[in-house]
């Protein structure tokens, strides 16, 4: 290694121990509320960098992050709950085979949350094989299709999924620990992959497609590794979602879960990691403090009745005036290396006359 | 036996046809270890079709294309490429928004050998061959005078510079043909005679065979030791260059028949 590659490794290290710290301190000093918007703001951050390594690296205009999602989300309920509560909750049809014979100690939380994860990337490879000779308006219709027949098949497939009424129940794994390490080796290692050699294929890819196939690159190989990868960590995103609410339904993958993933790649910069990881976390916090918006206001001899939606609009304003000002994000397609933060402190010492 | 095995590109009465419009009919053409061969011929007669009939970017409707002893035709322009045959583009295309690094060291991923996972983990072997493709790739940058602009985003380039990382990209995927289609194109004279140096150098130093398409005849003409000549996708002649400029099919195709 060299000299900066271990500089880099040890600040890595020191931003894993320092999160880990924090951690520890929130869990006993936020309160519970706090940390619920941390632990989304986290999911958020694994869902948003594997949906932008499709969208914004690669350059595939996929819409089905939500599809995926609901796969993991619906296989880590379905492993991990307990099977008196699994009677319990399908009272109109029974839970079919192998699920109603079984169910996964608290242990196996981590085994659950990867299968979850490995059944959404066998589905990506699955849908990507026909869909990924597609391109640009093509896929994403195509991708929607998908995510929608993910959510008809959450609805109807009663044996499985329990219809509408979801799944209720489910133990609350999910905590800080949980989703703060998953946020951060997801986007450890997806920085790493976009600046190795299959990273800069696929946004070779994303400039120009027939260059780099005449440069040797697997047009279709690399972009179903992409999707594959991103599968993965979407599945994983929905598992740790619904052991942090306890509950899955069709409603909660439908597609404005892919539209506020949307909102979170673009405001943060397709292809940039750390532009989605800096809006995931923005995001979480927006959708919390926006609350205020939607709540009855008292102004003087007006009374303004509470409009639920009322957030949308103001995200919807903020993606206009952003998509005005700052077309290609806040990040653009930069990313923020600990090269960057040497530079500004060897600066600020500049500045301030120590030598 | 010798002649078997010194032949390295065998076009066999290649021809392809665009609904109604035959592009190119019954073309064949041999190239040879080392050769330096020019294809010219008016616009629209043909000629990138061909290389996009080498490279794999399009299917051929009838005949054969050979690379060293094995037939290629209808291969995918990834396999081509890793076979080693590697072609620059006549509207530069690179890849604009990379670094000329980058757009160098995305060449190597066709011999890189590591996998995504170990690549996702930072594992030895990948920080190794990072490495070692890094090295490579500014001894290449440095050989076509690009070194100091390694950090640069490639459509930041001058024109000239651009075709130059064009070829550099293309012979970082270890190629033993070579396309280059008009790399003179949009040159003035100063930079053109740079290029025709240029391409004797590479062709000496990485052993290069090199099949060109050209329309500046001093470029040709100056470098080429045999050139093909097409005229509405059809092969009208083929020699050296002093054949090429007397004869009278070619100069019937460039400047209209007499009387």
């Amino acid at each position: 290694m060299s000299k900066v590659e271990k500089r880099d490794f040890l600040l890595t290290g020191l931003l894993f121990g320092l999160l880990m710290v924090g951690v520890w301190w929130a869990q006993s000093h936020l309160n519970a509320y706090l940390v619920r918007i941390f632990n989304t703001a986290c999911i958020y951050v694994v869902a948003a960098t594997a949906y932008n390594l499709v969208n914004g690296i690669t350059g595939q205009f996929s819409l089905g992050p939500n599809g995926f999602m609901a796969i993991g989300g619906y296989t880590v309920a379905l492993l991990m709950l307990p099977l008196s509560q699994k009677q319990e909750v399908y009272f109109l049809q029974p839970l079919m085979w192998p699920f109603n014979a079984f169910s996964f100690p608290p242990s196996f939380f981590l085994l659950a949350l990867i299968l979850g994860g490995l059944l959404a990337s066998l589905v990506a490879i699955c849908i990507g094989v026909p869909t990924l000779r597609l391109r640009g308006d093509y896929l994403a219709i195509a991708t929607f299709g998908f995510g929608e027949i993910i959510i008809v098949l959450a609805n109807n497939f009663i044996p499985l999924t329990n219809g509408a009424l979801g799944i209720k129940g489910i133990p609350e794994y999910t905590n800080l620990w949980w989703t703060v390490n998953w946020a951060f080796w997801t986007v450890f290692a997806l920085k790493n992959l976009v600046n190795s050699s299959f990273g800069r294929a696929l946004k070779a890819i994303r400039e120009d497609e027939v260059a780099a196939e005449a440069m040797g690159i697997n047009l279709f190989r690399h972009k179903l590794l992409a999707f594959a990868l991103s599968g993965f960590f979407a599945g994983v995103a929905g598992g740790l979602f619904v052991t942090l609410i306890s509950t899955v339904s069709p409603t909660l993958f439908t597609f404005t879960m892919t539209f506020n993933l949307l909102i979170i790649i673009v405001l943060g910069g397709l292809g940039s990691l750390t532009g989605s990881t800096v809006t995931a976390i923005l995001f979480a916090f927006l959708q919390e403090g926006l609350r205020e918006v939607e709540a009855p206001h008292v102004i003087g001899s007006w009374t303004f009745p509470g409009i639920p939606g009322m957030r949308m609009v103001v995200f919807s304003a903020i993606l206009v005036v952003l998509m005005i000002f700052y077309r290609r994000g806040l990040f653009g397609r930069r990313e923020l290396s600990w090269q960057d933060f040497v530079n500004l402190w060897s600066r600020r010492r500049k500045v301030h006359g120590i030598s | 036996m010798e002649y078997r095995d010194s032949r390295i590109l065998y076009l066999d009465k290649l021809t392809i046809a665009f609904g109604g419009l035959v592009a190119v009919n019954d073309f064949s053409l041999e190239i040879f270890q080392g050769d330096l061969v020019g294809l010219i011929g008016p616009n629209g007669a043909g000629k990138t079709t061909v290389f996009n009939l080498i490279s794999g970017q399009y299917f051929p409707t009838r005949g054969k294309v050979w690379f060293n002893g094995q037939e290629i035709t209808g291969l995918s322009p990834d396999r081509i490429t890793a076979l080693g045959i590697a072609r620059t583009f006549q509207n530069i295309r690179l890849f604009g928004d990379l670094s000329v690094l980058e757009n160098v060291l995305v060449s190597f991923h066709v011999r890189t050998r590591s996998s995504f996972l170990s690549s996702m983990f930072c594992l030895p072997r990948s920080l190794q061959e990072e490495k070692n493709i890094r090295e490579e790739a500014y001894f290449l940058l440095e050989a076509v005078g690009l070194k100091d602009m390694a950090s640069e985003s490639a459509k930041s380039l001058p024109y000239g510079q651009q075709r130059r990382l064009e070829i550099a990209r293309a012979l970082a995927t270890h190629p033993r043909l070579l396309l280059l289609d008009e790399p003179a194109a949009g040159m003035n004279p100063q930079e053109t005679q740079e290029l025709m140096e240029f391409i004797q150098r590479i062709r000496k130093d990485f052993d290069l065979t090199i099949f060109l398409i050209e329309h500046d005849m001093k470029v040709v003409m100056g470098i080429c030791e045999r050139i093909a000549v097409m005229d509405f996708g059809i092969k009208i002649a083929e020699g050296t260059p002093e054949e090429i400029r007397n004869d009278p099919r070619v100069i019937e195709a460039y400047l209209g028949a007499e009387g």
